[in-house]
């Protein structure tokens, strides 16, 4: 029964490994070719992050002299693996997430700061006054969007509660989806609840215009600047498939919906199609809050994005709670 | 399977080693959307530590020669440098100045230099230099 349970583990660890790196790429491919676009250029190729892995790869990989030597190294890898473990337990289509459980929503908001933390680590580990400057600035956007994604995440849980259940499981969630559980204030709430987490969305994968810690041109990518070959292509990597897990979890927390539940399909059909559904969701959620936001904006400055985070995207979402509290009390129904 | 990715992901970081702000300014031209260097995979990176290409417009200064030395040992191999318009090449209108401390070949002697000449070069001399870089690169990644 272990053993077994061993096995499948380490097969689908695998599995789960290379359709992450393999999509987070394409994806990433996809998100530059449509900025190109939105902004009236050619753009790239849609291959292009797998020309630039493999490009970085086959270069020289150093270690500065001041860095502290297995942590510079450790860091990218950690980031990589705590990336590709964050879809472990988000549900991908139709099929369950292998690690789920009772309580992985938390565990899931947890496992979402191990990234940011290892490239914290990473760049002071690194020993340049930029990566210093850059791992202090990560520090402070983790602590500022961390308040209204957990409001977010509460609210539907508190939401879902009325139900009862295992309601902190993220499998739980994804099999309810919020929009069947309320009424029309609730509706709004809801709607309210997405916007605050669409925008959580590229503070938490450092996308434009939350990129504070990376920014290029002020201080020369941050927690990055000392990296080269081998490391800066794990943490390129990991960038892609944190953006995919980020834009999964959205999916999964408010569009939950696969295309079997409406149309009557064969069994592996079904799990073909929700998963081309679940790839199609997944590139909408990346479309409406990286690739168009990007696209649209400038960087903000570090005290902006505090600001905007703690106060405005905070008070949004809390008054989305609040809408679903009081949908609580006046139930009106929207269908 | 290398030397392909090579020819179509060249990270370029720029370094104004004394110039007089014209060739920086078709740099810039050759990212906007008329140029867009993007489409061949080119992007200007903020770091040495990630470039391949290292692009260095105008004469090297008297002050300037440790940093460019500096930044030429921190970019990862393999590598070229890139020199961007005349002044590079010969000093250009900077010429016989007495800040001066030459092209780039005497203060780098051991580097693979590309040349871009123009006063400033057009963009498209400059993504052509870039080409010739890449060119290069692929070779040196066969052997």
């Amino acid at each position: 029964m272990l053993g077994e349970l061993l096995f499948k583990t380490v097969i689908a660890s695998i599995g789960i490994t290379i359709f992450a790196v393999i999509f987070g790429l394409l994806f990433k491919g996809i998100d530059r070719k449509l900025v190109a676009r939105m902004q009236m250029r050619v753009g790239p190729p849609i291959r292009q992050p797998f020309l630039d892995v493999i490009k970085l790869m086959s270069k020289e990989t150093i270690v500065p002299e001041n860095a502290v030597g297995w942590m510079y190294n450790l860091a990218p890898i950690i980031c990589l693996a705590s990336s590709i473990i964050l879809l472990l337990y988000i549900p991908i289509g139709n099929f369950e997430p292998l690690l789920g459980g009772h309580g992985d929503i938390i565990l899931v908001i947890y496992i979402f700061l191990i990234p940011a933390l290892a490239m914290v680590a990473g760049g002071f580990a690194s020993g340049s006054p930029f990566a210093t400057v850059g791992a202090q600035r990560e520090m402070i956007t983790m602590m500022s969007y961390e308040f209204p994604l957990a409001v977010v995440i509460i609210a539907i849980v508190w939401k879902l509660s009325n139900i009862g259940g295992d309601i902190f499981s993220l499998q739980f969630i994804s099999s309810h989806p919020i929009w069947e559980e309320v009424g029309l204030l609730g509706l709004i709430g809801g709607i309210i609840l997405l916007l605050a987490l669409v925008i959580v969305t590229p503070g938490e994968v450092a996308k434009i215009p939350f990129d504070v810690a990376e920014a290029e041109t002020e201080i020369a990518h941050g927690l990055l600047v000392e990296y080269s070959g081998r490391n800066l292509a794990l943490f390129y990597i990991a960038d892609a498939v944190k953006m995919f897990a980020m834009a999964s979890l959205v999916v999964a927390l408010f569009f939950p919906y696969n295309l079997s539940d409406f149309i009557k399909l064969d069994e592996i059909v079904a799990y073909i199609a929700d998963f081309l559904f679940f790839l199609f969701k997944v590139f909408l959620v990346m479309l409406f809050s990286i690739s168009l936001v990007r696209a649209g904006m400038a960087r903000l400055r570090i005290t902006q994005v505090v600001s905007v985070y703690w106060i405005t995207i905070t008070l949004i979402a809390l008054f989305g709670l609040v809408l679903l509290m009081w949908d609580n009390q006046y139930s009106i129904k929207w269908w | 399977m290398i030397p392909k990715a090579f020819k179509r992901a060249l990270w370029v970081f720029h370094v104004n080693s004394g110039s007089c702000n014209g060739c920086d300014i078709e740099i810039i031209a050759a990212l906007t959307p008329r140029y867009d260097v993007e489409r061949f995979g080119i992007r200007l990176v903020g770091s040495p530590r990630h470039a391949d290409v290292i692009a260095f417009t105008g004469p090297i200064t008297n002050d300037m020669v440790d940093k460019v030395k500096r930044i030429y040992e921190q970019t990862p191999d393999p590598k070229v440098v890139l020199v961007v318009g005349s002044c590079g090449i010969s000093g250009g209108v900077f010429h016989e100045s007495y800040h001066l401390a030459g092209p780039i070949e005497r203060i780098i002697p051991e580097a693979k230099c590309f040349y871009v000449p123009g006063c400033p070069p057009r963009p498209e001399a400059i993504i052509q230099g870039v080409i010739k870089a890449w060119e290069y690169l692929e070779e040196v990644e066969k052997k």
